[in-house]
């Protein structure tokens, strides 16, 4: 049964040595002229303004972790769909339990506007919009 | 295992390792010939013949370029990066069959590399690994268009993927394992699942377009607003690891989609088992076509729709794709155990 896998090391071995050797033959063929202007970073064509690692939007990271829950379910859900015929009615409505709570929880994550990239909390027109609904009239 | 089947699978290896790479440099020209068709030009069409040997130049002159790793670049992490990218997009083709058992004297020779028994998640796990080599990209470059690039791609990525995983799920019910060798079975026997999984089809192809960072869904380039996204600050050969990957990745997608839903190799109301050589060749042809009509739709779509705002794509997978990918999973499940039942 193993033995089934034995091609797929031999493939990654290939990826390997083609990536390998194309890198080696750069490194003879190409020019290596460096000048530290040509080693700075890209910033249109201004002059570098402090370090990279900025801070970046916390919404990235809510993402990630509503990404992680749902995967475990997809991880659950495929060993189930493997031998689903075999189980009938009772594993069905087991699963339909389980998706459920966990629609539950996709329902709480979308009222609490988590999947809202825009968050306007000022509706249109209103507080500090007021006066753009004033000039449209 | 005897000789015979040793060599088989060598011959097989070298085989699709060839034909993929053949494949990844015809894209880059098909890309560029029928783009420029579509916007009524001609396309490179000098070097060779009608330009066919565009895509050998283009790999020289990538090798030709000076390598340039920038001062404020995390060296490790930036030279780890397009690897990543790189190993796993080229691996992810050994688990698609492309054709009819070839009989072989009294062998019989499956045309697939390696028939695992977890070949689906086999492809869906080695597509993931890539999602490192991006966000690792953004990260290590030292600059802050990739950064935002490496940050969008993850987040773009992650939220289509589960989309994906839920939209196989329905096939894999149906089918009742994750080789590929029976889900073509299971397909031959009862028709494409095309017929049968329109909804999860749909999602799929949504998916792999978000998936392999293609228009509508290139918002981790946007040459627009992020220069060059996550490969702002490669160049050279390590740039032509990043773009010759997305289309590795575009291959295997399509291949992909063509074994679940329709049909892999198999061509409707013809018995390709009974027809000996010929009706492995046919196979091998329906394959290719079938592939081949994915990849020019990515091009077609290309040129087709405009880019999603952020926002837009978010909505989409979130709280479009997603709940329908369940909403397909229990009627799916409904339909199996209502049919047992009845």
């Amino acid at each position: 049964m193993y033995s089934d896998f034995a091609p797929i090391p031999v493939f990654a071995v290939l990826s390997v040595v083609l990536i390998g050797v194309a890198l080696f033959l750069q490194r003879i063929l190409a020019p290596a002229e460096k000048t530290a202007l040509k080693l700075s970073v890209y910033e249109c064509g201004e002059e570098v303004e402090g370090p990279a690692w900025i801070q970046f939007n916390i919404r990235f990271y809510v993402i990630a972790l509503i990404f992680l829950i749902f995967d475990v379910e997809v991880v659950l859900l495929f060993p189930w769909a493997v031998v689903f015929k075999d189980l009938g009615w009772v594993a069905f409505i087991e699963m339909l339990i389980f998706l459920g709570i966990l629609t539950v929880g996709l329902v709480a994550v979308w009222s609490r506007r988590d999947l809202d990239w825009v968050k306007m909390k000022v509706p249109y027109g209103q507080g500090r919009y007021a006066k753009l609904r004033g000039s449209a009239e | 295992m005897s000789g015979f089947d040793i060599a088989a699978a060598l011959v097989k290896v070298l085989l699709v390792f060839g034909v993929t790479m053949l494949t990844i440099m015809l894209m880059t020209l098909a890309e560029r010939r029928v783009s420029a068709f579509m916007q009524y030009r001609l396309g490179p069409n000098r070097v060779g013949f009608g330009g066919l040997l565009q895509p050998l130049a283009d790999g020289l002159k990538f090798l030709l370029k000076e390598d340039i790793i920038p001062t404020q670049a995390n060296r490790p992490i930036y030279l780890l990066a397009p690897v990543i990218v790189m190993v796993p997009a080229l691996m992810t083709m050994a688990v698609i069959p492309f054709g009819a058992p070839l009989q072989i004297g009294e062998h019989l020779v499956p045309l697939q590399v390696a028939d695992l028994n977890i070949g689906v998640l086999y492809i869906l796990a080695l597509t993931s690994v890539g999602v490192y080599g991006l966000v690792l990209a953004g990260w290590g470059s030292g600059s802050k268009y990739p950064l935002l690039g490496g940050l969008r791609a993850s987040a773009q990525l992650i939220s289509y993927e589960l989309a994906m995983g839920l939209s196989i799920i329905g096939v894999v019910m149906l089918t009742g394992g994750l080789t590929f060798g029976e889900i073509i079975a299971y397909q031959q026997e009862t028709g494409w699942n095309i017929w049968k999984q329109p909804l999860a089809a749909l999602i799929f192809l949504i998916a792999i377009f978000a998936e392999t960072n293609r228009l509508p869904f290139d918002l981790t380039e946007a040459e627009q607003e992020l220069v060059g996204g996550y490969h702002t600050e490669y160049s050279s050969l390590k740039f032509a690891m990043f773009y010759l990957s997305e289309y590795a990745n575009m291959i295997t997608a399509s291949a992909f989609m063509v074994s679940l839903f329709f049909g892999g190799w198999d061509v409707p109301f013809v018995d390709e088992l009974a027809m000996g050589g010929w009706g492995v060749a046919l196979s091998v042809l329906a394959f290719v076509v079938k592939v081949g009509f994915f990849l020019f739709l990515y091009i077609w779509v290309r040129w087709t729709f405009p880019r999603f705002r952020y926002d837009q794509l978010m909505r989409l997978g979130w709280k479009v794709l997603l709940p329908l990918a369940l909403v397909n999973v229990v009627l799916t499940g409904f339909w199996l155990v209502w049919r047992a039942g009845a």
